[in-house]
């Protein structure tokens, strides 16, 4: 009897959660669905689901009508550059604060925090008249360095939250074994902060690579990543939702490619600590 | 013989000094655009520019918003990013008259005719005598309808309908059952949404947003009737869910045969009429924006026109692709390419006296009426301080409308009255306008 009702329940989870996950999943599909029908099949009414002509006319005009190519290159180049180069700085910040913390450690953590609260729009100005001057507008060095900025209180938040929950002991009887600073993170601190650092980093790609508001203002041509590619396919006046999700399709794909190979890290990086 | 050399040497020498300057002026321009039919096709046919000049062209194509907040930042900072930028009637008086951009009254190509362009359309471009922007495709808006529906209705549409008649209209066509809807219009929110619709519906009901001292005039009995009189309108016979409606929305409605009337862009004439996306390509009719007998129709007037910033370094280049992308000779390109209904519309008078095109075109007639029914200098009955059919050009106008825009979206999906919209949009608009100093 006990064990019906816990196959019942374990059945009663399972459509659960996988409707909630088809739920969510739906929009990503339907846009995937819609990118092989015409215009015209797109805003069909009632829509056709999987019964029409499915063509891959919409990824050549979109792939004829702008450089992909280069979009995806200035994408990955941005979203890991910023990322790698915000660990860099990161790493030892986080570490400083979370076993060596000071007076004012929390402080500066909150502050850190706090600049996020800032509408991004606010510094607008500043910064493409700072970029101007330098003469970076457009080159994909800028947009490493903003969004690694952008980015870098988020980084050190995880990173530090991570590095907090590996016991000080363990260091300690590292620098007792005669470990200097630079073994200490290298070989007892990296390995057990490992899956914190891996969702940290895939985390800060995500969010890079769907940064649409600095990407799309400090570029033109050359650093253009996949958010102004899409940006260049919606249309005010004219239908063209199966160009346009064809468009997303190809600037949506890397990422979730990589996120479904990286599950396993970054749910075990995201959980890592929440249970005591 | 020596004279012979004489003249092959020189001969020589110039085809080279000729060749050499034609490598050290190809450069490559810069060109920020929206994603607009029209402006796509400019983009295909551009080649048919890079090769006769030797100029290579850089495309940034935009979401009007996002091109508008990238292009905006880019002339105020002095950036220099972009060489030419498509820009709309809204823009053009103000970055002109800030000397943002520049002129075009001089250094266009030769056939580059200005004196062909529609008086309304050019107007709307010019500050002081001076062109800030050449069109490159102008519209209004009018009614499209369905011929068949009206007649299933009973009735007969008007070459120049009155509001009340489009309110019966949509009344008598509305068939909630087979999902007809007798009337789709703007609901979305957003400065270029629903306030365009809105703005130009209260010239005819002789509102306007400002008087003579920038007083908003939220506050008066024309804006009560016109925002009552829409509300009770779209509630009769609208389509459900009409406050998140925009241009598309509507669009996709009409295509698939669930608007009776559909009062939006000209532009649409061309894709409701096209029955490779269009289920009723064959049964539209078309005619004026409605009046309320005051002498002004509600109907806008909007140019997407290419401009050149100042802080742009090749100027002379640009224009001359200005020239070559909004000349009568693009137009016959476009038309050898695609058909005279797809060439861009509504800027030269030469095109509506082109008899090919008023063949291909049904809505040519009433595009051109509506153009030139409209007056930027004078839009509402009553006097105002401002230039702009459904919008005022002023800077302010774009941040204060939107948010006035979502107040009427509110209560067109029942949230609140006309009272409380119309009071929320006069508070917020007195409160802007002080702080801009007004």
């Amino acid at each position: 009897m006990a064990r019906a009702i816990t196959t019942q329940k374990k059945i009663m989870w399972t459509v659960l959660s996988w409707g909630i996950g088809l739920l969510i999943f739906f929009p990503i599909m339907w846009t995937f669905l819609t990118s092989f029908k015409t215009e015209a099949a797109a805003i069909s009414d009632p829509p056709v689901w999987f019964f029409f002509d499915w063509t891959l006319e919409n990824y050549s005009a979109v792939l004829e009508r702008s450089n992909y190519p280069l979009a995806l290159m200035n994408s990955i180049v941005i979203a890991l550059g910023s990322t790698l180069l915000g660990i860099i700085i990161a790493v030892p910040a986080a570490w400083a604060m979370a076993f060596v913390p000071g007076k004012r450690t929390k402080d500066v953590l909150l502050w850190m925090l706090s600049t996020k609260m800032l509408p991004a729009v606010g510094v607008l100005y500043p910064l493409v008249l700072i970029a101007k001057y330098f003469g970076v507008m457009d080159s994909r060095i800028l947009l490493v360095v903003i969004l690694m900025l952008i980015n870098l209180p988020i980084i050190v938040w995880m990173l530090y939250t991570y590095f907090r929950e590996i016991p000080g002991e363990i260091l300690e009887a590292a620098r007792m074994d005669g470990a200097n600073l630079k073994n200490e993170i290298i070989y007892v601190l990296t390995p057990m902060a490992l899956p914190g650092i891996a969702s940290t980093i895939l985390l800060n790609i995500i969010l890079a690579w769907n940064e649409a508001f600095w990407t799309i203002i400090l570029t033109t041509v050359n650093a253009a990543p996949l958010t102004k590619f899409i940006a260049s396919f919606s249309a005010p006046e004219g239908l063209f939702y199966a160009k346009l999700s064809a468009a997303s399709i190809m600037a949506i794909a890397p990422i979730l490619i990589m996120g479904w190979f990286s599950q396993k890290q970054l749910v075990r990086g995201l959980t890592f600590g929440a249970v005591k | 013989m020596n004279m012979k050399r004489n003249l092959l040497g020189s001969t020589l020498g110039f085809g080279l000094a000729a060749g050499l300057a034609s490598i050290a002026m190809a450069d490559e321009i810069t060109i920020a655009t929206v994603n607009n039919g029209d402006m796509v096709r400019m983009q295909s046919l551009s080649p048919k520019w890079e090769e006769a000049t030797g100029n290579t062209i850089n495309w940034v194509v935009l979401e009007e918003n996002v091109l508008r907040q990238n292009v905006t930042t880019d002339i105020s900072t002095g950036g220099g990013q972009y060489d030419v930028m498509t820009i709309g009637t809204y823009e053009a008086p103000i970055w002109g008259g800030n000397d943002w951009l520049v002129s075009l009254n001089e250094g266009m190509a030769d056939d580059w005719n200005i004196d062909d362009l529609l008086p309304a359309i050019r107007g709307g471009l010019t500050v002081d005598g001076t062109l800030y922007a050449a069109p490159f495709y102008g519209e209004s808006s009018m009614v499209m309808y369905r011929k068949d529906l009206m007649e299933k209705a009973g009735m007969e549409m008007p070459d120049a309908p009155t509001w009340d008649f489009i309110r019966k209209a949509a009344k008598a066509m509305t068939d909630r059952d087979a999902e007809i809807n007798g009337i789709c219009a703007r609901g979305k929110a957003g400065w270029g949404e629903n306030m365009a619709f809105l703005t130009a519906m209260s010239n005819s009901f002789g509102a306007r947003w400002f008087d003579m001292d920038w007083k908003a005039q939220f506050d008066s009995s024309e804006w009560k009737d016109t925002l009552t009189f829409y509300l009770d309108m779209m509630n009769e016979s609208g389509p459900a869910g009409a406050a998140n409606n925009g241009f598309n929305e509507n669009l996709t409605l009409f295509q698939q045969g669930k608007c009776g009337m559909w009062i939006d862009a000209t532009v649409a004439a061309s894709f409701v009429t096209n029955p490779k996306d269009s289920t009723v390509a064959d049964k539209v009719g078309f005619a004026l924006a409605p009046d309320n007998g005051l002498g002004k129709r509600g109907n806008w007037l909007w140019a997407w026109s290419l401009a050149i910033p100042a802080s742009s370094e090749k100027q002379d280049i640009a224009k001359d692709f200005v020239s070559w992308a909004t000349s009568q000779s693009y137009t016959a390109l476009v038309a050898e390419n695609e058909g005279w209904a797809n060439v861009p519309p509504g800027t030269r008078s030469s095109l509506y006296a082109n008899q090919d095109y008023l063949d291909a075109a049904p809505f040519a007639k009433m595009t051109l009426e509506s153009i030139n029914a409209a007056d930027p200098q004078k839009p509402s009955v009553q006097d105002v301080p401002y230039t702009g059919v459904q919008f005022v050009a002023i800077p302010e106008f774009a941040g204060i409308a939107t948010q006035v825009g979502q107040q009427f979206s509110d209560a067109l999906a029942g949230n609140q009255t006309a009272e409380e919209a119309l009071a929320s949009a006069q508070a917020l608009t007195t409160e802007e306008m002080e702080a801009a100093g007004y």
